[in-house]
């Protein structure tokens, strides 16, 4: 069932598919396989791979890593980086936002002086708006009572946003300038990318000493790819008459890369830092399942508690901190630099940095003498959690609401979700194997089939078959149902330019939030149960399903549509004949994205209490079976993979049909 | 004297293994015979001298290797075989430094599409060659001024690439490849990326400047009016190869093949060829009267020969010797367009 309605979304680009002998060879033999399951005599060792011909993979991972850990010693270097540097300026950060006990004992930073210079930041990168929104989060955060919290937050995002930095420029660099670092590079950046969080977690946690820096740690790796490939991007794109302009000015290689190359690849470059920065806030935010403090701990503890109006709280400071940076750093990528006429005098050039340090050292004065100013209690605070929890709660508590989402609920579990759960666990393993192979083959051909197939091997070697299967179960039918939703959406909006860019704003702010927020909703309308899982990640991956089918569509050539419409076209003709299927590439691009953001939820999700890999690789987080965290996070890791390939290939083979390059 | 530029047999292959593929090439494969192997012929077999002062103008349509034979004299290609001399030193022999201060002292190149730097000023833009090669602040900024003022772009000095139209950025383009004062300059059509009435202004200006400057130029261009209008030679290129290379005069009046006849078809042949061109030896005729200017185009020359009665015209030099005979029916015919 999941392998048809997949399929679907190739749609009409494959005529005569059923005449392919591959194809027919694979569907046949795994019908054949069912066909005997259903009259019970296919033999067991065929339904699911023995117990016995399992290897003890995560074993064998523990023992390399016991030897490269303790034998080799590897142990020692990373404590040495968490003990030394890194502990070192996260202890100044924490000392500076909330007031830790370390170097250098200047902190608390008075959260006016924070907030004032942010809002002049904000001015000078975006005017007005920008401003108040910088210097709004901050009041918002102080006044609401998180101040503490959301600076324990900052202090770790301020240390690993520069270090992801640094590291992803410089081995963008190196990928960039030598070919043998981008092939050895590139397919560990796509695994990472593919692997779920929880598996940055224990390794960190392991080599690195639990609490910040294991978090920052985590961080780090995980906001670092991006970086690396919007380098090698960035420097790609350099025009080619630059650099010739470049070396014909007599540089040396040093001046050719510093003066020419990285400056002139300066908006991609910044564009990196933007996703640096923002996939940092997601992961520092998830750092609370190993047990570091901050918005992210105090939310999982409220969420925990069943405290909706706490949580939404949190959550409105998250998402006002994940809109500030995007749009701070965004406004940072567009904004050229000004030249001032002849004359100008330096004060006037350095405005904005002298009106910034003098509202902050305004600030920081005025709180020594006015306490408000510097620091504002817990009984001083505007929190409203206790009311907004009555309300929501007795919000739902209505019959009318309460009998939706109950039937939802009721519908969706017993009529659609339990059902397609039980048939994808009845599949023999060898079937789906199959299943899943025919469907990589169909949609990109001969490699993808292949990488299917050894993937889906591998997974179901590592003897956590029915997990996979369930988390590939949650994965497809969230996934179904946001597209239900997202493609509609995304149809209706780019029928107007005004929509398009309303639903565009909407969805590119959305996709800054942290994921963990999109628990929020879920769990408060529908408890913890799977439907609630499926709904966060069904908010969580309409997101990108909406967003390209826009883009798909609004991007079709003008001359096109207007061809169309010369040729008599209804709105309809025109859309199913001739926007969709120039759309469709993009979309799939959109549909991946989706299927990729599935994986990534669905393991968070195992927050709720879920049976699937998410709910196991939580489990090791509490103990030290590094082994079958990484057995288990490569299996995500694998099928996220194996979608990826295949509808990235697909797009591709679609986009050079259409001549769309 | 010893040419600026002397280019020996050069060829430039793109492709796998361009030297042990060219070690093993039959002789005379053509260019369709090289890209059936896999190979792009960018330069094939080229050999030609520019000499000091000289204005070389190559021409040729795009993809017949003007842009890559440019750069084999500036080393931003390193060439498959043959040898090219700068000022009687094989560049392919050059170290990498001694290759960075060749360039820093005595090259200077205009690009197609300006390649201005997009995050420096105009000022910073002109100044960025002589920042390269470790000049002071103080005399960067002086000698950037004055370049500036040259090319006609006082009071944008603080501007940003992005601010400026299309011809500003390339007279910034211009006072950046003249700024070191080289002796060697290149411009990769330099003029192709401007509409045509700005073309003609900047054609005017550059124009202005060699006659100021003196130097030595290799011009690139697609457009032949432009290549007439500038050169004292051309080189018109086909396939990677040079199919003729002579005065512009001597293209028109005898196209070496029937690819550069061609082009010269749809030529006004009366207002390129000069007196010069149709001047033939005196060989003891005597002449009468007064002679025409051996610089003057057959257009100039208009109404005197409409009105003239002499058949054989002599043709003097600027110091007013005489050089040759022009005979009028021939100048005629041209005129007329039955040349």
């Amino acid at each position: 069932m999941a392998v048809t309605h997949a399929s679907d979304v190739g749609g009409r680009a494959h005529a005569g598919v059923g005449r392919n002998p591959v194809l027919l060879t694979l569907v046949g033999t795994a019908v054949v396989l069912m066909v005997a399951h259903a009259f019970g005599v296919l033999p067991p060792w065929l339904q699911r791979i023995p117990e016995t011909m399992i290897p003890p993979t995560a074993e064998a991972l523990d023992a390399v890593f016991a030897f490269v850990q303790n034998d080799l010693g590897l142990i020692y270097v990373t404590r040495f980086i968490a003990e030394g540097p890194l502990e070192f300026f996260l202890d100044a950060t924490a000392n500076l936002l909330y007031g830790k006990r370390r170097w250098p004992m200047l902190g608390p930073i008075p959260w006016t002086a924070i907030a004032g210079a942010a809002a002049v930041l904000g001015y000078y990168l975006g005017g007005w708006r920008l401003a108040v929104l910088a210097g709004g989060t901050f009041v918002w955060t102080a006044l609401i009572g998180q101040w503490d919290i959301a600076m324990q937050t900052m202090s770790v995002l301020v240390v690993a946003a520069p270090i992801a930095f640094l590291i992803g420029l410089l081995l963008g660099i190196a990928a960039w300038k030598y070919v043998r670092v981008d092939t050895v590079i590139k397919p560990i950046l796509s695994v990472l990318q593919t692997l779920p969080f929880f598996t940055y977690l224990l390794p960190a946690v392991i080599f690195f000493k639990v609490g910040p820096t294991a978090g920052a740690v985590a961080t780090i790796i995980y906001a670092m790819p991006p970086m690396i490939l919007m380098t090698t991007l960035g420097l790609k794109k350099v025009s080619p008459e630059v650099v010739e302009a470049g070396k014909m000015s007599g540089c040396t290689r040093w001046q050719m890369l510093t003066r020419v190359y990285l400056p002139a690849a300066r908006t991609e470059i910044l564009v990196g830092v933007n996703q640096v920065i923002m996939l940092c806030l997601a992961m520092v935010v998830l750092t609370a399942f190993i047990g570091m403090p901050g918005l992210g701990a105090k939310l999982l503890a409220m969420m925990g508690s069943f405290k909706l109006g706490r949580s939404f709280e949190i959550g409105v400071t998250i998402v006002l901190f994940a809109i500030m940076l995007d749009r701070l750093s965004k406004a940072w990528v567009v904004k050229q630099p000004i030249h001032f006429e002849k004359g100008t005098p330096w004060w006037k050039q350095h405005a904005y940095l002298l009106i910034g340090l003098a509202v902050f050292s305004f600030f920081c004065i005025v709180s020594q003498f006015v306490d408000v100013f510097a620091e504002i209690g817990r009984r001083q605070s505007f929190s409203k959690g206790k009311e907004i929890d009555v309300a929501i709660k007795s919000f739902l508590a209505i019959d009318a609401v309460n009998a939706v989402t109950e039937w939802l609920r009721w519908f969706l579990n017993v009529k659609v979700l339990i059902p397609f759960r039980n048939s994808l666990l009845w599949i023999p393993t060898p079937a789906f194997i199959l299943l899943v192979t025919a469907l990589a083959y169909w949609l990109g051909g001969k490699r993808p089939a292949i990488y299917a197939f050894v993937f889906f091997t591998l997974v179901a070697f590592s003897g956590w078959w029915d997990r996979s299967v369930i988390t590939l179960y949650t994965v497809i039918s969230a996934v179904i149902i946001s597209m239900l939703v997202g493609i509609p959406l995304g149809i209706f909006a780019a029928r107007s330019a005004k929509w398009s860019n309303r639903i565009l704003l909407a969805c590119d702010t959305a996709q800054t939030f942290p994921s963990f927020i999109y628990l929020i909703p879920a769990i408060m309308l529908f408890g913890v149960n799977d439907v609630a899982v499926v709904f966060a990640i069904v908010i969580f991956t309409t997101v990108p399903l909406t967003r390209y089918t826009i883009e798909g569509l609004r991007t079709v050539p003008p001359e096109i549509t207007e061809a169309a419409d010369m040729s008599g076209a209804t709105r309809r003709q025109k859309l199913w004949s001739v926007q969709l299927p120039m759309a469709l590439p993009t979309m799939a691009v959109g549909f991946n994205q989706a299927i990729m953001f599935a994986f990534f939820m669905v393991i968070i999700a195992a927050f709720i209490g879920t049976q699937d890999l998410g709910q196991e690789l939580q489990r090791t987080l509490a103990g030290t079976e590094l082994g079958k965290n990484i057995v288990l996070g490569l299996n995500v890791a694998f099928m996220a993979l194996t979608f990826d390939l295949a509808v990235m290939a697909w797009a591709e083979k679609r986009k050079k049909m259409l001549g769309l390059g | 004297m010893a040419p600026v530029i002397s280019a020996r047999s050069v060829w430039k292959l793109f492709g796998a293994h361009p030297e042990k593929y060219l070690r093993t090439m039959p002789e005379n494969h053509s260019f369709d015979d090289i890209r059936a192997d896999g190979y792009i012929a960018g330069v094939k077999d080229v050999s030609v001298d520019v000499s000091q002062g000289e204005m070389l103008v190559i021409m040729g349509l795009s993809g017949s290797g003007k842009s890559t034979l440019v750069r084999c004299f500036s080393r931003l290609h390193d060439i498959t075989s043959g040898t090219i001399e700068v000022d009687g030193q094989d560049i392919m022999s050059l170290a990498e430094k001694d290759l960075i201060e060749l360039r820093r002292s005595k090259m200077g190149m205009v690009f197609q599409s300006f390649g201005l730097l997009p995050h420096r000023t105009v000022l910073e833009n002109v100044a960025f060659p002589l920042e390269m090669r470790g000049q002071d602040k103080y005399t960067r900024r002086e000698r950037a001024l004055e370049v500036v003022r040259l090319v006609g772009l006082e009071g944008r000095e603080d501007y940003f690439p992005r601010e400026l139209s299309g011809g500003q950025q390339q007279r910034v383009g211009i006072a950046r490849s003249l700024a070191i004062e080289p002796d060697i300059w290149f411009l990769d059509e330099p003029f192709s990326a401007l509409d045509p009435l700005i073309r003609r202004e900047m054609q005017d200006e550059f124009l202005r400047l060699q006659e100021m400057l003196g130097k030595t130029i290799v011009f690139i261009t697609h457009d032949f009016d432009e290549a007439l209008r500038l050169a004292d030679r051309i080189a018109i290129m086909k396939d990677g190869a040079i199919e003729q290379c002579d005065t512009p005069d001597a293209i028109v009046m005898s196209p070496a093949t029937e690819y550069v006849r061609k082009f010269t078809e749809d030529i006004d042949k009366a207002r390129v060829v000069h007196a010069r061109g149709l001047s033939r030896p005196v060989n003891g005729m005597t002449l009468e009267g007064n002679a025409v200017d051996a610089k003057a185009t057959i257009q100039d020359l208009a109404r005197q020969l409409v009105n003239e009665t002499r058949e054989a015209i002599p043709v003097a030099d600027k110091s007013g010797k005489v050089i040759g005979v022009m005979h009028r029916s021939e100048a005629l015919d041209l005129l007329l367009g039955a040349g």
